[in-house]
């Protein structure tokens, strides 16, 4: 098992490297640091000087990926690849263009509003989900699973700012249950999580249902059920405690994978209830083009999604003893 | 003077691949046996049918030119050189056949159906007094789904998001198909190295998130180009085309951050066929690799394109909305349902509440979308042979 491990981390080595460089040469050959200087410094009355200085300023006076003025290992590393993209590997993650904050403090600081937001609506979500899905498995072919798979078309066609717009609407402006959007720390936090947690269940039920119930329906339809039907055992036994036990394997690719990215948040929900949290930090960084913040966001992301697979395949151990790696 | 733009491009193979589907339903085989299937539902062919209304909006709005600009005599202007001079609105037939709501615009906010404009401005009474009243509207009764803030139709507006809905749905999936087949089939048929390169490929792609593979992408390439509304002379290649298109670099860049499902499904089918007997026996009559590939592996990847066509479908129209709330969607000044929103978010806050513009949105989004999945479900049921043995 260890061993294993090991090995599926060296292998995510090569894809983190490839990752790193690709942002690279998107935000360093593509868009140049001359670039990135224009648009901060603004296009008008801009000299070359003034973009020297900024590149200057901001540690974006190097080649991009190799300096051929230097000599011996300082070719590769005074470039502007190894100053900025390779300290990404060890977690530095700089300071930003724009207001020159620390990136890394801030992530550390604004993952926690994340994670209060997105981690209800993931636990409470999934459960749902599945409540719902094995509801409709069980009923399959009768009214109720059809009038169900009809809603679960109907919620999933719906675009997601419909629910964050017309929530906001009714439960912040007509109701006042909830305040509109904001963020308190400590126990206020709560009424200030409760919309975007609904709207968050609310906007991924439909696909949720039709997922898993795709699932179950799989499930049951195997040699084993068949087998425990027949030796007479009570349809919801057979259900809740065999296939569900079964049909857990491709519930958890589906699960595990997101849950690193519960600290990431979500881009859309948090600027629309103004969470100060890293999706917020990134629309942010995007709407001012601050280039720093939106690569480390890149690097991040792409980290937590290795984690997520990694975490994945370890889960399979856990839960199906037929799955060995050698 | 037509107007060609490279989003344009893709409507048109939308419908050549829908005639081409056509005709490959009349032939014997799979694709034959899966129409069947999906005609008997009638569900799904009510769906099909509203689709294919929304593709003919949208391909009425793909054909466009350029009226000469006309001096007041009504002869049209010359250049000192003798030739015409173009406007720089270029006209699509759904514009032109849609002129009258077009052009009859409001001052403002009209609720839908209204007769007065929304809200209150000072006017001048017959005996000199002045009053805050209701303004009658210029077309009273003529703006079935009211205005929005500068008085323009909101059913107009709706209907020219059609095209951008379509073409962001249909053209993401159309743009990598090339490459999702070439570099599926390549890796699946030759193995080896060539399997290792392509898959360390796109899982690389597949590990950075989609969103900010595409926020990087629009923040670099998106605000060149034509973004929308008037045609700048600069976007011209050939007094013709518009080949450097907002809306396409948005298409090829939803492409690639969903290409690799297409790409990881196309390389296990060919892994497959390349295993099955008459492909081996075409080898063994001293068929080339390429021939073979021609002739045997891509006509049977047809039916995973379908389903990954019409399964992404939805999606990517939802996407749109998104990201153009976040600002790298399609311009500002492009015709979208995700503009639209964006803007009816503003004016739900106002007081009292304009609610036309986001509910034209909604209706029109959800008619498309809707039977999208719907008819998505339908095709893949009928393509899915995991489904279809059972």
């Amino acid at each position: 098992m260890l061993a294993y491990m090991i090995r599926r981390l060296l292998y995510a080595i090569p894809i983190i490297i490839g990752v790193n460089i690709l942002t690279a040469a998107l935000f360093f050959y593509v868009n140049t640091p001359d670039d990135m200087a224009r648009k901060i410094l603004g296009e008008k009355n801009i000299t070359p000087q003034a973009i020297e200085n900024w590149k200057m300023d901001h540690g974006y006076n190097f080649p991009a990926f190799i300096n051929t003025k230097e000599k011996g290992a300082a070719v590769v590393t005074q470039t502007i690849f190894f100053q900025k993209s390779v300290p990404l590997l060890w977690f530095d993650f700089g300071r930003s263009d724009r207001n020159n904050i620390d990136i890394g403090a801030e992530i550390r600081q604004r993952m926690w509003p994340s994670l209060f937001i997105s981690l209800p609506t993931f636990a409470i979500g999934v459960t749902l989900d599945l409540f719902f899905a094995m509801m409709l498995a069980y009923y399959k072919g009768t009214y109720i699973d059809f009038l169900g798979l009809v809603a679960g078309v109907v919620l999933m066609s719906i675009s997601s700012l419909f629910y964050i717009i017309t929530g906001q609407y009714v439960f912040g402006k007509a109701l006042r249950l909830f305040p509109i959007s904001g963020y308190d720390t400590g126990i206020h936090a709560f009424k200030f999580v409760v919309l975007p947690v609904i709207v968050g269940i609310m906007s991924g039920i439909g696909a949720g249902i039709r997922f898993y119930r795709t699932v179950f329906i799989e499930e049951i339809g195997k040699d084993y059920v068949r087998t425990a039907r027949a030796k007479g055992l009570p349809e919801s036994a057979v259900l809740f405690k065999h296939a569900l036990k079964n049909a857990m394997i491709p519930v958890l690719t589906n699960v595990v994978v997101s849950i690193p990215f519960l600290f990431y948040g979500s881009l859309i929900m948090e600027t629309f209830f103004a969470i100060p949290g890293l999706g917020n930090f990134t629309i942010q960084a995007i709407q001012s083009q601050d280039f720093a913040i939106v690569r480390s966001m890149v690097y991040l992301g792409s980290l937590l999604y290795i984690a997520g697979l990694i975490l994945t395949d370890v889960s399979y151990t856990l839960v199906d003893p037929r799955v060995k790696f050698e | 003077m037509p107007v060609i733009f490279a989003t344009d491009l893709i409507v048109y193979i939308l419908f050549a691949g829908a005639f081409y589907f056509m005709l490959a339903v009349r032939k014997e085989g799979m694709l034959k046996e899966a129409w069947k299937d999906v005609k008997k539902r009638r569900l799904a062919m009510v769906c099909l049918s509203v689709l294919a209304a929304y593709s003919i909006v949208a391909l009425a709005d793909s054909i466009r030119w350029r009226d000469p600009i006309r001096n007041e005599s009504g002869r049209p202007a010359l250049s000192p050189s003798g030739g015409y001079i173009y406007s720089a609105e270029a006209l699509s037939i759904l514009d032109r056949a849609l002129s009258r709501i077009r052009l009859e615009n409001e001052k403002t906010y009209s609720a839908p159906l209204s007769s007065h404009l929304y809200v209150k401005e000072s006017i001048e009474l017959p005996d000199g007094r002045v009053a805050r009243e209701y303004p009658p509207l210029r077309y009273p009764g003529a703006h079935i789904l009211g205005t929005d803030k500068v008085g323009n139709d909101i059913l107009y507006i709706a209907l020219k998001g059609v095209r951008t809905g379509m073409v962001i749905g249909a053209g993401t999936t159309i743009v990598i198909i090339p490459f999702a087949i070439f570099f599926g089939v390549i890796a699946g048929y030759y193995g080896g190295l060539i399997d290792d390169i392509v898959q360390y490929l796109y899982t690389t792609l597949a590990s950075i998130p989609g969103v900010l593979l595409i926020v990087a992408f629009m923040l670099l390439f998106g605000s060149s180009g034509y973004q929308g509304g008037l045609i700048r002379q600069s976007d011209l290649v050939l007094q013709a085309f518009v080949p450097n298109d907002r809306l396409f670099w948005l298409c090829l860049i939803l492409g690639v951050t969903s290409w690799t499902d297409l790409c990881r499904l196309i390389r296990g089918e060919t892994l497959k066929l390349r295993e099955l007997e008459y492909v081996q026996a075409s080898r063994a009559f001293g068929v080339s690799r390429r021939g073979i590939i021609y002739r045997h592996i891509v006509p049977n990847l047809m039916h995973l394109i379908l389903i990954t066509f019409v399964l992404q479908f939805s999606g990517l129209v939802l996407a749109e909305a998104i990201l153009s709330y976040i600002g790298i969607g399609v311009g500002p000044q492009m015709w979208s349902w995700g503009n639209m929103i964006n803007t009816a978010r503003l004016e739900l806050s106002m007081e009292p509440v304009v609610w036309w513009n986001l509910l034209a949105s909604f209706v029109f989004m959800f008619g498309l979308v809707l039977p999208a999945n719907i008819f998505g479900d339908a095709v893949r049921d009928a393509l899915d042979p995991r489904l279809r043995f059972k």
